[in-house]
């Protein structure tokens, strides 16, 4: 049975269904309780497991994050409400250099079972202290598994799977799409880390797009579909582990690709698959890998500015469009 | 030192030998840096045994600890192993980290030592989440959280302390006032005075006698039992002297503080040589019998870092071990 919920209220219920069923299971972060967090994803919650499963913090990001560290090795299974992804620089300490690394320092001993929920996406208006989409920065941490969900659907399922790990998990939810409906069975499931999705099937172009940017490449394959070009979408769904076999295979079958992803793209994750793509299939690439993040600014505030720093479905399309014809970065 | 009742005789002698053993850790693995045969730098608890030993000796081995990058004592006080810690030191399998995490990451789980951390108060939101989860599950541990004077710079200290007070959560601050941070003098890094920030949170703050075992154990015996009842969080501020530098290489150290006021702390308020004084006033134990325990730790010492040192190395294929749970190895997962 299916039904089309919100991404919030998926996230809503994967977070309800974890809790009914594993009391180690806690919330902490700033106005989760009654207050459901600023997008209203946790509404409910709170009457429904009380104050001493939903915690409500002071505005101290690092307390509240080593707080779930320590808890998290002890016992309890905590997931962190962390507002905004901007706030990650706050948390650099207990989530990089302690809880990423505990395990691996402990020889396997002591475990941090620990789940960051956060967000991404520009272009809310919000300027640059609450705009940033900063996985990268968490993805080049040995010890920490990153998942970015691009639809309800996956929202629910990979935060599922998120809270049963037995590491720390830092999940991305892009927060323009917290309105989005998506069909979401009524039946548990749950979205195996490390299987990236195929969205769909083309055989000229693979489109390799993560989180806000899926839904940007699979707008940008329907225009690629009407100048009669084949483009695969594939969404990897988690970038810590990443499923390089699935993309891989879809290069070798289309012979060209664009990785599309909100970070920005110097020294991030569109250069990442880009290098593996180009490391592992390079005797099947017909174009230069193309990598799309965005624009290396700060994000700016007016609309004018901030909505050129990120990929559209037609500049993806166009890149795609030059990629095909042979026409990628020729020098004038 | 305080008169004491001669009731606690296995307690006194429990005390005794665990500031010996600490002080006997501590002299090895000085010279196994000075004689090139330790991978890296340590830091020296020497001078300091009297705190860990005095509040450890208060908790049961459930309790938490979580300790600092001078942490050899606060390891050997909650119940660690010579042999397990001196290959750890030295790199190898055996260690209690496997050789992945040396002196300043050493952790054992088994007696509830949430681990050292190199990062300077970087273990207070641990400390206070260990006690989080004991409330929260009920178990009715307490948690200590060591950390020293310069630690208290942090802000994240304020940040758990004012959650631990809203909260009441069986917590204490455990501040080892060395009089150094690093290389500069406490009163040059801290304003006002360290009690009062933890009162300001409306949390229960004590001051005490750090080269004292029998105070420290006292008033920790009493915090305990009251953070366990619910009466968490609490603050103490030790008065206490590390022997050694910042690390073991930090040798010529005269720019900032003098000899004569190292040796002053050694010749007269040593807490190992003045609770031997104290045991044999009180007739606990002879001259001879003190001796004879010193002896046979320095023994037992030795025996563990000859040991350690003809121990095997982890075998290479470990390098990506334990990266995640339930991973065997990382680079064939990411």
């Amino acid at each position: 049975m299916s039904r089309e919920i919100t991404l919030s209220k998926a996230v809503n219920e994967a977070i309800a269904e974890e809790m009914r069923r594993d009391p180690a299971i806690f919330l902490i972060g700033e106005d989760v309780a009654e207050a459901g967090t600023p997008f209203k994803v946790l509404s409910g919650l709170v009457e429904e497991f009380g104050p001493d499963r939903i915690i409500d913090t002071p505005i101290s990001e690092p307390g509240f994050m080593g707080i779930a560290v320590g808890a998290a090795m002890t016992g309890s299974r905590p997931i962190v409400d962390l507002m905004f992804g901007d706030f990650l620089f706050l948390v650099m300490d207990q989530l990089c250099n302690q809880a990423a690394k505990t395990h691996y320092m402990s020889g396997g001993k002591l475990q941090v079972p620990l789940v960051l929920r956060t967000n991404l996406g520009a272009t809310r208006r919000s300027a640059a202290q609450h705009s940033q989409s900063l996985h990268a920065l968490v993805a080049h941490i040995p010890g920490l598994k990153v998942a970015l969900p691009s639809s309800a659907y996956e929202a629910k399922g990979l935060l599922k799977t998120a809270i049963r790990d037995d590491n720390p998990v830092v999940i991305f939810e892009d927060k323009l799409m917290y309105n989005d409906k998506a069909p979401v069975p009524e039946e548990e499931y749950l979205i195996p880390f490390g299987e990236a999705a195929v969205l769909r099937e083309g055989h000229e172009i693979t489109l390799v797009a993560t989180s806000s940017m899926v839904q940007v490449a699979l707008k940008a394959a329907d225009l690629l579909d009407r100048d009669g070009i084949s483009a695969e979408v594939i969404d990897p769904r988690t970038i810590v582990p990443l499923d390089e076999e699935t993309i891989l295979s879809s290069v070798r079958k289309t012979s060209r690709a664009i990785v599309i992803d909100e970070g920005h793209q110097n020294f991030g994750i569109t250069g990442e698959i880009a290098s593996r793509i180009s490391e592992k299939a390079f005797y099947h690439l017909d174009a230069p890998v193309v990598r799309m993040g965005a624009m290396d600014v700060p994000v700016p505030f007016s609309p004018a500015l901030e909505d050129l720093t990120v990929p559209t479905p037609e500049t993806v399309a166009e890149n795609a469009r030059l990629s095909v014809r042979g026409e990628l970065f020729h020098a004038a | 030192m305080a008169p004491k009742k001669k009731t606690n005789t296995e307690d006194y002698l429990q005390m005794y030998r665990q500031m010996v053993r600490i002080r006997a850790f501590e002299d090895n693995a000085n010279q196994l840096y000075l004689s090139a045969k330790m991978p890296g730098l340590t830091h020296m608890y020497s001078g300091q045994e009297a705190v860990a030993v005095g509040i450890c000796e208060a908790l049961e081995d459930t309790d938490k600890i979580t300790s600092t990058h001078r942490g050899h004592g606060h390891c050997v006080a909650k119940g660690a192993e010579f042999k397990e810690m001196f290959c750890e030191l030295l790199g190898k399998a055996e260690g209690y980290c496997r050789g992945k995490g040396g002196s300043m990451h050493i952790a054992d789980q088994s007696h509830g030592n949430l681990g050292a951390n190199a990062i300077v108060g970087g273990s207070m939101g641990i400390a206070t989440g260990a006690a989080f989860s004991a409330k929260r599950l009920g178990t009715k541990d307490v948690a200590v959280c060591f950390f020293g004077d310069g630690a208290t710079a942090q802000g994240l200290w304020y940040e758990v302390m004012n959650m631990a007070a809203l909260w009441s959560l069986p917590v204490i601050y455990a501040c080892e006032n060395n009089g150094y941070s690093e290389y500069t003098k406490t009163e040059e890094i801290a304003a006002g005075s360290l009690t009062a920030r933890a009162q300001a949170f409306g949390i229960e703050a004590h001051s005490v006698d750090g080269q004292d075992v029998l105070a420290v154990n006292e008033l920790a015996q009493k915090l305990v039992a009251r953070a366990r009842k619910g009466e968490g969080p609490f603050f103490i501020e030790l008065k206490t002297y590390r022997y050694h530098g910042h690390h073991v290489g930090d040798i010529n150290r005269d720019y900032y503080r003098s000899k004569d006021e190292e040796a002053e702390w050694k010749i007269t308020r040593d807490p190992i040589v003045n609770f031997g004084k104290w045991l044999e006033a009180e007739g606990v134990l002879s001259a001879d019998e003190l001796v004879a325990i010193n002896d046979e730790i320095k023994a037992d010492a030795k025996a563990a870092v000859d040991y350690a040192l003809d121990a095997a190395y982890p075998p290479t294929g470990e390098v990506d071990m334990h990266v995640f749970a339930g991973v065997d190895h990382a680079l064939s997962y990411v």
